[in-house]
């Protein structure tokens, strides 16, 4: 009876020890496979835009981004690529501004809107406005990747991380990660690699 | 014992269940980068050292006694901007308490001249600078802790016996309580 009540103890502890170490991971965000939310967020258009209203996508290229960070610049080029290949194919850029304008005022929504405009931005470019939808994400800096598949059980995560292995020269890249991630997902092939990091511009709260 | 031998696969099941999370942070890119070509680029007009990865690791290493301080930023980096003063007072009050800062520059190249010079030159920075330039993130940011995700500022506290890594700003006095539990 004592090993019983040991083994119940022993088990009830690594149950436990099993969800808590879950709840921190959940509180920094997403990991490969989990359901990303949706949400409603204001476009630079006026619009509301949620990843529901995409009725045929097959996923989503959701990119916290924003108008002052260098590397988030040296990457508008790249985006507006990564929605004019994609989204014929079902896998549409979704841009999130997730600053706080009011301690980034080059990130409010004003000139989110002359950003956009300036360079031609062919994705919505929304305001994480209350910066409620980033956190749920895990976005860490911008910009920050999340390539979502689109199944019965919600958007799935499939990859989570850079664009690519060179932020500060396109012509250098040798490995275009969202790219092969997306490719692979398309042909319903295994991601090879499904998380990857870079520097960036911290998130300002 | 008839209980041990049910509660036993159960238990199993729950710490292999665990590990799964871990699974896919393995799948993190690991490849060896070529650097020779990059090393070629060095410009030895800008005052600063500058390393890629492979030169730069052993700054993170030293076995010496000293304490070292080592902060990641950039010129464009408004928050990394902001606590620079309080690592510049760190380096220069724990001189004698054998406490090193070394401040790692992660500016493009196109920024060490018009940027990061003029900026360093301006705030008569007195702690070691070194410009760090090494494309190849993904495989270097998990070597300097893997637990950073890439956002700047960051820094690193170590010495021989100890590291500690923060993926975060400081004030000076959260710097000083960090860097009191290396000194003593």
């Amino acid at each position: 009876m004592k090993t019983l009540k040991a083994f119940v103890l022993l088990a009830v502890l690594i149950t436990l020890a099993g969800f808590s170490s879950k709840s921190i991971v959940i509180d920094n965000g997403y990991n490969i496979g989990d359901t990303a939310t949706d949400f409603s967020l204001k476009n630079v258009d006026g619009e509301t835009i949620s990843l529901s209203d995409y009725k045929s996508a097959k996923g989503f290229l959701v990119i916290f981004t924003c108008n002052t960070c260098p590397y988030s610049v040296a990457y508008e080029d790249r985006i507006n690529a990564l929605d004019a290949k994609y989204k014929p194919l079902g896998v549409p850029v979704i841009a999130i501004n997730p600053n706080n304008p009011e301690k980034k005022p080059g990130d409010s929504f004003a000139a989110m809107k002359t950003r956009a405009t300036e360079k031609g931005f062919t994705f919505p470019y929304l305001l994480d406005e209350g910066q409620k939808i980033y956190p749920e994400y895990g976005a860490k800096r911008t910009p920050h990747v999340f390539l979502l598949e689109k199944t019965l059980k919600g958007n799935v995560v499939k990859y989570i991380g850079a664009i690519d292995d060179n932020s500060g020269d396109a012509s250098n890249v040798e490995e275009k990660f969202v790219e092969n991630a997306v490719d692979a997902m398309l042909a319903g092939k295994e991601i090879k690699v499904t998380t990857t990091r870079a520097i960036g511009c911290s998130i300002k709260v | 014992m008839k209980h041990l031998l049910l509660l036993g696969p159960i238990v199993l099941v729950m710490i292999f269940s665990c590990n799964n999370k871990a699974k896919s942070e393995e799948k993190v890119k690991d490849s060896q980068p070529e650097y020779a070509e990059i090393q070629s680029k060095v410009n030895d007009e800008v005052k600063f050292p500058i390393y890629n990865f492979q030169s730069f690791e052993p700054l993170l290493y030293k076995d010496d006694d000293k304490t070292y301080v080592v902060n990641f930023w950039a010129t464009w980096c408004k928050p990394c901007i902001v606590e620079l003063p309080y690592f510049e007072r760190l380096n220069a009050e724990q001189k004698d308490n054998n406490v090193e800062v070394i401040l790692v520059s992660l500016d493009m190249p196109s920024m060490w001249k018009s940027k990061l010079e003029p900026f360093v030159e301006k705030k008569e920075i007195k702690s070691t600078v070194v410009i760090l330039d090494d494309p190849k993130q993904n495989d270097w940011i998990p070597k300097v802790a893997e637990e950073w995700g890439g956002g700047i500022p960051a820094t690193l506290i170590y010495n021989k016996d100890k590291r500690s890594f923060y993926e975060q700003g400081f004030t000076y006095e959260e710097l000083n309580e960090e860097l009191n539990k290396f000194i003593n």
